[in-house]
């Protein structure tokens, strides 16, 4: 019997892999999916379809290259590729999509280590660039349905958030399912306008325990609560609850902000990461000049995530303080 | 009555069913049995014995002066064959008696009954310590030094620890089932050594039958109580079950008495016991055998020092070739290369896993998802005391407090990744020991 194996205890280990956490995050996506591509057409689809694809592409083609061991298969990929296309209008030329993905998986990821090692959030920094670079395109929405090849003739409006922005603000129902009363979507990113899919992932995620409500809830509440102050769009003061619907805020606050790479372990520093997501971008909101402040402030916090989890080790048990 | 527990720990999956409801068995006694020097922690023993001796059963074989240390005894009559290193479950060698069965059971003369009433309390640990009785939860502490707290030290709280937390244990299951009065009158005796009367047994909730056969004894008894705790993996960590029962925090670094608890296994509780009733030391323990390729799992009355390969010769054959046996239970035990390896004190289980058991994941990169901080009982970082570990930046270790982990194996259990988190954070345990060992020694001289 000179087959036994020996290994380190424990030798019994948890159900949960990575893969695992991974595909339950991309079927959490998949109401904001449907949602997208029901607002927004056959385009909205291939954008996803060539961000997803792009986004495997890069990472295998990377680890192929720099001859690291291949991960494809562990999803996480694919969940990022997906995140980026719902953070792009559905009219974004591809070619565009494509050097995004290229910056999220290559640059921001695999560069600083892969999976795990990349300090920011991959996708909003694909994002990040791509407003930067390409501004117009990324900032003009389509508010209806566009066919695969169309990207001039959609209608398109600003976001409501706008200071640009003519017309009634939305209402509260409107804001919620991202549909207009008179048809027509929201403008906006593929798949942030519909609260109401995005609040089905995030609840679908607290109870397979994907994510834990701190972060969403702290990011949401201080939001809310920053309505409160008087800033450049006076029509959105005092209005919590629209404020906090409007945007990519739930998309950001249940998807992007709980990234685990990227944001602390602790439950303190959980609760201090997402107040600073909500207050940074209220801030913005209310004083910058972009209309939108969720992709730079999770950015923001993402670089304070190893300060936090330092800051907020949890005394161990039994521990007294030192007198 | 609502459910005590902890904060932080795992659930995995139960495996007790097999062995659960089946009585204890006896088993046969080998011919040649080897007793280690060092069954405990502390001083090893020093052998009484010389090759060519005769020893008779419960005979003291093995002895040190030291305080923190415990004798060994035999559990048969028959001759010394040999006293030399042999393997142990830990992986190490250790010097051993090894004697051969006569087969008569002739009995030492010493091995007679005591009323514990008729002792002085400060009496008790003396007799406890010459039974050789040391923590047979796995820890194998000597039992006396437990029942001789340092001077300023009051207990007024004990509790039994009959959690039995990890998968597939049954053996303090069926110890509290079949012997409830050794397990009762064990307890007695300490409360008699400390002059109190707040006993407590403390049962996870998965063993209903125990729990309710105990609380119906205790409850003819002054001061004894049952305490029903939430199934949850590392109830039986001594911190953890204090908590539990006693809303108390062992301080870092600090021991049981330091919050006027003493805490004993269910079958160290019936060692004490038996000693008193039988005179027989600490000489045979109840041993779960079970995993995925054991054909028919049972609990067995197994004389200490007898070898593993025996036991499961015995024990009614494989249904597959194991990959893995597991001295213990699966989330500390350590894993065997070889079966000649006898049971000692400490031993509660052979586990005897199926390829698909014994199957380890490979390691992917960590995903910070902290699902190791979530699920430390002790309220530590694993995720970044694995890392600092594995840098050999120790002082980091020492500043995240790696000192407090009790290698529970929780971090490793619920890690996404399967990383080895447990056994770096150990390797890095033992540095920073060292390290602040050399420290304290340095700001001495």
């Amino acid at each position: 019997m000179n087959t036994l194996t020996v290994s380190p205890t424990p030798h019994a280990r948890g159900k949960d892999s990575t893969q695992d956490i991974m595909l339950d995050v991309i079927l959490a996506l998949m109401p904001a999916a449907f949602a997208g591509v029901y607002f927004f057409g056959q385009r909205a689809l291939a954008v996803m379809l060539v961000s997803v694809a792009s986004a495997v592409l890069f990472e295998l083609l990377y680890e192929l290259v720099a001859k690291r061991k291949i991960t494809v298969g562990d999803y996480s990929a694919v969940v990022t590729g997906m995140l980026l296309a719902f953070t792009l209008p559905s009219s974004t030329p591809y070619p565009m999509v494509i050097i995004g993905d290229f910056v999220a998986i290559v640059i921001t990821k695999q560069l600083f280590g892969g999976l795990g090692q990349n300090f920011m959030n991959p996708a909003l920094i694909g994002r990040a660039f791509l407003l930067a670079a390409f501004p117009s395109q990324i900032t003009t929405w389509p508010t209806g349905r566009m066919d695969l090849f169309s990207s001039a003739d959609a209608v398109t409006a600003a976001t409501p958030l706008s200071t640009e922005y003519e017309g009634a603000l939305p209402s509260l129902f409107e804001q919620f399912t991202g549909r207009m009363s008179d048809g027509s979507a929201i403008g906006g990113c593929i798949g942030e306008t519909c609260a109401a899919a995005l609040l089905l992932g995030g609840i679908y995620l607290l109870i397979r325990r994907v994510i834990s409500w701190h972060i969403p809830a702290a990011y949401i509440v201080s939001l809310a609560l920053i309505s409160f102050i008087p800033g450049k769009n006076p029509a959105y003061q005092g209005q919590p609850l629209l404020a906090v619907l409007s945007g990519g805020v739930m998309l950001g606050a249940i998807f992007m902000a709980t990234d685990y790479t990227t944001s602390p372990t602790t439950k303190t520093g959980k609760l201090i990461y997402g107040v600073g997501c909500g207050v940074i971008t209220g801030v913005i909101r209310l004083f910058g000049s972009y209309p939108e402040g969720v992709t730079y402030a999770i950015l923001l916090m993402n670089v304070l995530t190893p300060l936090l989890d330092r800051w907020t080790m949890p005394k161990a048990f039994g521990e007294v303080k030192e007198k | 009555m609502p459910k005590l527990t902890f904060r932080g720990g795992v659930h995995p999956k139960d495996q007790k069913e097999p062995t659960r409801y089946k009585s204890i068995r006896e088993l046969e006694v080998p011919e040649v049995l080897v007793f280690p020097l060092s069954q405990h922690i502390g001083a090893p023993a020093k052998p009484l014995v010389k090759k060519g001796d005769r020893v008779l059963k419960g005979m003291k074989i093995a002895d040190n002066e030291a305080y923190v240390s415990a004798p060994v005894h035999s559990s048969v009559s028959g001759e010394v064959i040999a006293v030399e290193p042999r393997p142990v479950p830990s992986g190490q060698e250790v010097m051993s008696i090894v004697v051969k069965n006569d087969f008569a059971e002739e009995y030492d003369p010493n091995v007679q009954p005591l009323d514990y009433t008729s002792l002085s309390p400060d009496d008790i640990p003396a007799v406890v310590r010459e039974a050789g009785v040391v923590g047979m939860g796995g820890a194998t502490f000597p039992t006396h030094v437990k029942l001789s707290p340092p001077p300023g030290k009051t207990i007024d709280t004990v509790i039994v620890n009959g959690a039995e937390c990890e998968p597939y244990l049954t053996s303090d299951h069926r110890v509290m089932l079949e012997t409830p009065d050794e397990v009762i009158l064990g307890l007695k005796i300490i409360l008699y050594r400390f002059g109190i009367d707040n006993g407590h047994i403390a049962i996870e909730d998965n063993k209903p039958d125990a729990i309710d056969l105990l609380s119906g004894l205790c409850a003819k008894e002054k001061g004894l109580k049952v305490d029903v705790l939430k199934k949850k993996y590392p109830q039986g960590g001594e911190k953890q079950l204090i908590y539990a029962v006693t809303r108390r925090k062992v301080p870092l670094g600090g021991l049981p008495a330091d919050v006027g608890v003493v805490v004993v296994n269910v079958d160290t509780c019936t060692a004490i016991a038996r000693r008193f009733m039988y005179g027989t030391p600490l000489t045979r323990r109840i041993v779960t055998v079970a995993g995925g390729c054991i054909a028919d799992p049972c609990n067995y009355r197994v004389r200490i020092g007898t070898p593993v390969d025996f036991i499961l010769e015995k024990a009614g054959g494989f249904t597959e070739e194991p990959k893995k046996i597991v001295m213990g239970g699966p989330m500390m035990g350590p894993p065997q290369f070889r079966l000649d390896v006898p049971i000692i004190k400490g031993t509660s289980a052979i586990l005897c896993l199926t390829e698909k058991e014994a199957e380890v994941p490979e390691e992917g990169p960590c995903l910070r998802c902290g699902k190791c901080v979530d699920h430390c009982p002790m309220n530590l970082m694993p995720l970044y005391l694995a890392d600092f570990a594995r840098r050999g930046d120790i002082d980091s270790c020492e500043k995240y407090k790696i000192t407090a982990c009790i290698e529970c194996g929780c971090c490793s259990y619920t890690c996404p990744a399967k990383r080895q988190l447990v056994q770096s954070i150990r390797v890095g345990k033992q540095e920073t020991m060292a390290q602040i060992k050399k420290r304290q020694e340095a700001a001495k001289a």
